[in-house]
C-alpha cells in the first residue's frame, strides 16, 4: 500500500498559564509513505516512516507507547479525527494496517485537551490522571496489615463488576473524544471499582469528593453525557459508571461536611 | 573473592522468621531521617516504594514511562501463584517451594525460594485488602487455576489481566503515599548511572526525558526495580522500552551479573510477520491446556502452508505430526516451556515448518471445539482468539493458530544476597532485575509473586539492617563523586552524538538481536557461541563509529535514550555469551547442544555447575571474573526432569 500521512510536528511544548493553555504552536506535514504491508501495526508503519526521516537527517516524530500489546495505555493520538483510530475495542498500538487502503490519506494528531497539553509532536502529559488517583484513588491500608484474603466473600457477579471498571488503561482517549474533554468515565471507573467493594466502602464518601475536586482542579470539563467517552474506550468502559458516580457524589455531598 | 549469601542458619522453614528477629531495625522517629531511592515502578518496584513510604523513609521513586502505572508489569496475563491451599488438594509452602526450585532445574538458592513460597499468602491478602478484584467463585471465594503445568491449582487470577490489576493495586498504594507527601514521583526520568562514595551505593545521575538535563540524586540506599534484559534480542515480550541499562551500569559500578545466559523462551507467542516487526505478542500458556501442537508430517505439504498452496485444514490427520504428543506421551501438549520451544525449532529446522517464513508451527483447537463446543472455548479462551485474531486477521475457531517461541522473560540478573543486597553495599536489586529465585527457569505465574514479595515483604525487613549502621546525615549532591558521575554520562552523550555515522540505532539493535538469537537462543554450542562473541565486538566497535543519532542533549530525544540503551545490550550481550560458553552443561532454559540425553533432553552436570555465576566488571573491554557462588541442597534432592 501507499499511503499520504499528515501529521501533527510541533517542537515547542505548550504550556499553562492562569488556567489557559497556550499552544508551543505546531503544524500539520505531509509525509508519503509506500511499502505498507496490512499485517503492519499502526504504530510500525510510523517506525518504519521514522527509519527513513532519520536515514534523511530528519528529526523521527515522537509519540507514546510501550507495551503495544493495548494494556500499558501509552499510545495516544487521534487517526483521522478519532481517538485510536477507526476500529472499536482497540488502542492505537493494536490496529493494523488492515483497517486501511491502498491511496488512503491519514490524519494524525495528538489528544487534544486542556488538562493534557502538548510535549512535543503526538505526546501530550498525562499527569493530571496520577494527582487525580493521588487525591483518592486508593484503599488506605499499609502493607502487612490486613485479613486472610478469603475473609470476606465477595459475590461474583460484584467482583466481576467491579473488574469491569478495574480494566481502564488510563490512555485518556475518554477525555480525547469528549467535546468538553470531561475525565468523568476515567474518574467513576476508578470510584466505581473501589466503592462496590467490601474493602473500598469505608473511604468511599471522601475518595469521590476528593477526586472529583481534583478533577475540576486540572482543568477537565463538565460531563453533558453525550457517551462519546464510552464508544471510543478501548476497553469498553460503560457510562453505568459515570451515573454510579454521580449517585456517590450526590450522596457523599448530602451527608459529608468535607471539602 | 567469595560472595556471602548470608542464608541464616537454621531448619529452611525457621530462617526467614529468625532473620527476621536478628536483623537490626531502624527508630521509627528516625526512619524520617533517611532517603531511599526506588528505580523502577513495576510490581517490586512500587509495592517497595510504597512500603518504605509507609513506614517513615523518604522515598523518589522513578520510571521512564509517563506514569508509574505502565511499568511492564502491566503486560502480564495469566497470572500469580500463592500456597493458600484454597482448593484444598495438597498444596503447601513446601510444595510451592519444592515446585519452584525443581522447575528452575536445581540453579536457584533453597532458602530464596522457601521464603518466596512462604511470603506468596501474604501477598494475596495484601492485594484483596486493595481492592484487587481478583476472579472469583459463585460462593464469592476466590478462585484459582492450574498454571504452566503445575499439579495443583495455586494460581489467582484477574481474567487475562493479572499483571494490570496487581500493578494497579501497587501504583495506588503508591499515589497514597504521593499524597503524604512521602513519595515523590520522577516519571519520565531514566537512570544513567550509580553513584557510590566510599564503596557504598550514594545515589543516582539521571536523564529527564523531557528536557533532557542530567541531574544527581542522593539517598542512603537505592533499589533497582528496572525489570529484565530480554529486549538484547530485539524481538521479545517485553514492552518497547524495557531496558537493562540501569543494572549495567550499576554492574559497571561494582554490583555483579548473575547468570546472564538464564533467558526464558516462551513457546506460545504470535510468530514474526515482517521486517518491521517491533515486538512479539504472548498468547496465554493455558492455550495448551486444549490446543494440539503440530506440524505437517511431510516437507512437502509444509511448502505448499508456506506457499498457500494448502490450508492446514486440508492435512489429513495421518499426514499430521503431534510431536509433541508423539515425544512426552505422559505430558504432551503441556510440556514445561523450554521443552516446548525446542522441539517447535528442531522441526522448523527439518523445514517443516508453516507460515511464509517457515517458522512458525499449529496450535489447534479443532478437537477440543469438537468435544466441548464452540460456546464453551469461546467462554475460556474468546479474549484471546480476539486478540490473534485483531493481530493475524485469521480466526483460530476456523483455522489453526500459527505460533513460535520468542524471548519472554530473563532469569539472570544482578547478584543479590538474602537481603536482596547485590556486591556494592546500600545497592538493591528486585523483581525481574535480579537473579535470585527462579534459577535456570522460571515457572509460570511466579515472576509477579517474586516481585511483589520482595517489595512489600522482604526488602522492608531487610534494608533496615543496613540502614541502622549509616549516620543519618545526608549525602550533598555536590560532592565530587556525584559531579564526576555527571561528567561521565554527559561525555557518554556527547559521544553517541558526534558520531553521525551512517546506521540507525535500531539496525545495531536489530542486528545484536539476531546474532543472540542464532548463537545465543533457544540452543547454542562452544563453536557458535565462539563467532558470536567475535560478531559483537565487531558490532560494538562499528556501534561506537558508525551510530546515527541526531538532534541535541538538552531537549527530548528519542533516538538518544534508545541508542543509550542499545549500547548498554550491546555490552551485555557479550557478557551473556562469556556465561552461555563458560555454562558447560544445559539446564532450564540454557540447552548447550553438546551436553544431552540420548532422548535429547536437557543434561545437567551438579558435580561441576551446581554454582550461581556472578560476573564481576574488571574494566572497559576486559575479560569479566568469574565468581561462583556454590548452591547447597539440604531439602530437595536433584534428579533429572522427565517428561516422557
Ligand atoms: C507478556 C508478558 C506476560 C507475562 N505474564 C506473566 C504472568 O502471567 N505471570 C507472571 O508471574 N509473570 C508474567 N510475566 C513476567 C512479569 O510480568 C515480569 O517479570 C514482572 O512484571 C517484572 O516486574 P518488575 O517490577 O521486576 O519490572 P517491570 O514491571 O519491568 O518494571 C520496570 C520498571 O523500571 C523502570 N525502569 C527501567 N529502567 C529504568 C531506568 N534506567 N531508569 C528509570 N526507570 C527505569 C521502568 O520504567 C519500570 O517502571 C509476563 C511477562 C510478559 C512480557
Ligand atoms: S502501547 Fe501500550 S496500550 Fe498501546
Amino acid at each position: 500500500m501507499k499511503l499520504t500521512l499528515k501529521v501533527w510536528r510541533q517542537s515547542k511544548p505548550d504550556k499553562v498559564e492562569n488556567g489557559k493553555l497556550i499552544s508551543g504552536g505546531g503544524k500539520m506535514e505531509t509525509y508519503q509513505v509506500s511499502d505498507v504491508s496490512k499485517d503492519m501495526s499502526f504504530l510500525e508503519m510510523l517506525d518504519v516512516l521514522n527509519e527513513d526521516l532519520l536515514r534523511s537527517g530528519k528529526e523521527p516524530i515522537v509519540f507514546d507507547h510501550d507495551c503495544r500489546e493495548g494494556i500499558c495505555g501509552m499510545c495516544s493520538m487521534y487517526i483521522n479525527g478519532q481517538p485510536h483510530g477507526p476500529q472499536q475495542g482497540t488502542t492505537t498500538c493494536q490496529l493494523h494496517m488492515r483497517s486501511f487502503k491502498d491511496g488512503d490519506t491519514i490524519y494524525i494528531e495528538p489528544w487534544r485537551a486542556k488538562a493534557f497539553p502538548v510535549i512535543k509532536d503526538l505526546m501530550v502529559d498525562r499527569s493530571a490522571f496520577d494527582r487525580i488517583m493521588q487525591a483518592g484513588g486508593y484503599v488506605s491500608v499499609n502493607t502487612g496489615v490486613t485479613v486472610d484474603a478469603n475473609e470476606i466473600p465477595i459475590a461474583k457477579s460484584t467482583a466481576d463488576k467491579a473488574f469491569d471498571a478495574a480494566t481502564c488503561i488510563g490512555c485518556g482517549a475518554c477525555v480525547a473524544a469528549c467535546k468538553n474533554a470531561s475525565a468523568m468515565l476515567f474518574v467513576s471507573a476508578k470510584v466505581s471499582q473501589l466503592s462496590m467493594l467490601p474493602q473500598g466502602k469505608t473511604e468511599r464518601k471522601t475518595r469521590v469528593e476528593n477526586m472529583v475536586a481534583q478533577m475540576d482542579a486540572e482543568g477537565f470539563g463538565a460531563c453533558t453525557n453525550t457517551g462519546a467517552c464510552s464508544a471510543e474506550c478501548p476497553k469498553g468502559i460503560s457510562m453505568e459508571y459515570i451515573a454510579r458516580m454521580n449517585r456517590e457524589y450526590y450522596g457523599a455531598k448530602l451527608t459529608s461536611n468535607n471539602v | 573473592m567469595k560472595l556471602e549469601s548470608k542464608i541464616p542458619d537454621g531448619p529452611l522453614a525457621e530462617k526467614w522468621e529468625r532473620h527476621k528477629f536478628n536483623i537490626k531495625l531502624v527508630n521509627p522517629a528516625n526512619k524520617r531521617k533517611y532517603d531511599v531511592i526506588v528505580v523502577g515502578t513495576g510490581l517490586a518496584g512500587a509495592s517497595a516504594a510504597a512500603s518504605l513510604a509507609e513506614l517513615g523513609y523518604n522515598v523518589k521513586s522513578f520510571c521512564f514511562q509517563d506514569s508509574p502505572r505502565r511499568a511492564h508489569s502491566i503486560a502480564a496475563q495469566g497470572g500469580i501463584n500463592a500456597a493458600k491451599n484454597y482448593q484444598n488438594d495438597g498444596d503447601s509452602v513446601f510444595r510451592l517451594f519444592y515446585d519452584t526450585v525443581k522447575g528452575g532445574d536445581y540453579r536457584s538458592r533453597e532458602a530464596n525460594v522457601h521464603r518466596l513460597a512462604q511470603v506468596s499468602v501474604n501477598i494475596i491478602d495484601q492485594c484483596v485488602a486493595q481492592g484487587v478484584p481478583f476472579a472469583r467463585e459463585y460462593g464469592g471465594l476466590l478462585d484459582n487455576r492450574s498454571f504452566g503445568g503445575a499439579q495443583v491449582s495455586r494460581t489467582f487470577y484477574a481474567r487475562g489481566q493479572t499483571g494490570q490489576q496487581l500493578l494497579l493495586g501497587a501504583y495506588s498504594a503508591l499515589s497514597r503515599q504521593v499524597a503524604n507527601g512521602k513519595v515523590k514521583l520522577y516519571p519520565r526520568t531514566e537512570m544513567l548511572d550509580l553513584v557510590t562514595i566510599d564503596g557504598k551505593a550514594r545515589g543516582i545521575i539521571t536523564r529527564n526525558l523531557v528536557t533532557g538535563q542530567i541531574e544527581s540524586h542522593s539517598a542512603h540506599a537505592v533499589l533497582l526495580c528496572t525489570g529484565g534484559y530480554g529486549n538484547v534480542f530485539f524481538l521479545s515480550t517485553n514492552a518497547m522500552g524495557s531496558n537493562v541499562t540501569a543494572a549495567w551500569r550499576a554492574h559497571k559500578k561494582g554490583a555483579h551479573f548473575a547468570n546472564p545466559c538464564y533467558v526464558q523462551i516462551h513457546p506460545t507467542c504470535i510468530p514474526v510477520s515482517g521486517d518491521y516487526q517491533s515486538k512479539l505478542t504472548l498468547m496465554s500458556e493455558s492455550l495448551r491446556n486444549d490446543g494440539r501442537v503440530w506440524v505437517p508430517k511431510k516437507i512437502e505439504d509444509a511448502e505448499k502452508i508456506r506457499k498457500g498452496e494448502m490450508k492446514p485444514e486440508s492435512i489429513k490427520e495421518e499426514d499430521r505430526d503431534y510431536y509433541l504428543e508423539r515425544k512426552y506421551p505422559s505430558f504432551g501438549n503441556l510440556v514445561p516451556r523450554d521443552v516446548a520451544s525446542r522441539n517447535a525449532k528442531y522441526v522448523c529446522d527439518e523445514g517443516r515448518g508453516v507460515a511464509p517464513t517457515g517458522l512458525a508451527v499449529f496450535l489447534d483447537f479443532r478437537d477440543a471445539i469438537k468435544r466441548d463446543g464452540e460456546d464453551l472455548i469461546r467462554a475460556k479462551y474468546g479474549n484471546l482468539f480476539q486478540m490473534y485474531e485483531k493481530i493475524t486477521d485469521d480466526n483460530p475457531y476456523e483455522t489453526p493458530m500459527k505460533i513460535y517461541p520468542a524471548i519472554h522473560y530473563t532469569m539472570g540478573g544482578l547478584w543479590v544476597d538474602y537481603n536482596l543486597m547485590t556486591s556494592v553495599p546500600g545497592l538493591y536489586a528486585l523483581g525481574e532485575a535480579n537473579f535470585s529465585d527462579h534459577g535456570a527457569n522460571r515457572l509460570g505465574a511466579s515472576a509477579l509473586m517474586q516481585g511483589l514479595a520482595d517489595g512489600y515483604f522482604v526488602v522492608p525487613y531487610t534494608i533496615g539492617d543496613y540502614i541502622a549502621t549509616l549516620p543519618t546525615d545526608k549525602v550533598p549532591t555536590d560532592h565530587p563523586a556525584f559531579k564526576e558521575a555527571e561528567a561521565n554520562v554527559k561525555a557518554n552523550i556527547d559521544k553517541l552524538l558526534s558520531i553521525n555515522g551512517d546506521k540507525t540505532v535500531d539496525d545495531f539493535h536489530k542486528e545484536l538481536g539476531k546474532i543472540m538469537w542464532d548463537y545465543c537462543g533457544m540452543s547454542r554450542n562452544a563453536e557458535g557461541l565462539k563467532i558470536a562473541k567475535e560478531k559483537v565486538q565487531k558490532l560494538r566497535k562499528e556501534f561506537w563509529s558508525n551510530v546515527k543519532v541526531l538532534g541535541g542533549s538538552e531537549e527530548l530525544n528519542i533516538t538518544l535514550e534508545k541508542a543509550c540503551r542499545v549500547s548498554d545490550f550491546i555490552e551485555l550481550g557479550e557478557l551473556m555469551i562469556d556465561d552461555a560458553l563458560m555454562r558447560e552443561e544445559s539446564c532450564g532454559g540454557h540447552f548447550r547442544e553438546e551436553y544431552q540425553t540420548d532422548e535429547g533432553e536437557a543434561k545437567r552436570d551438579d558435580d561441576n555447575f551446581s554454582f550461581v555465576a556472578a560476573w564481576k566488571y574488571v574494566g572497559e573491554e576486559a575479560q569479566e571474573e568469574l565468581i561462583k557462588e556454590d548452591l547447597i541442597f539440604e531439602n530437595v534432592k536433584l534428579t533429572q526432569r522427565s517428561y516422557k
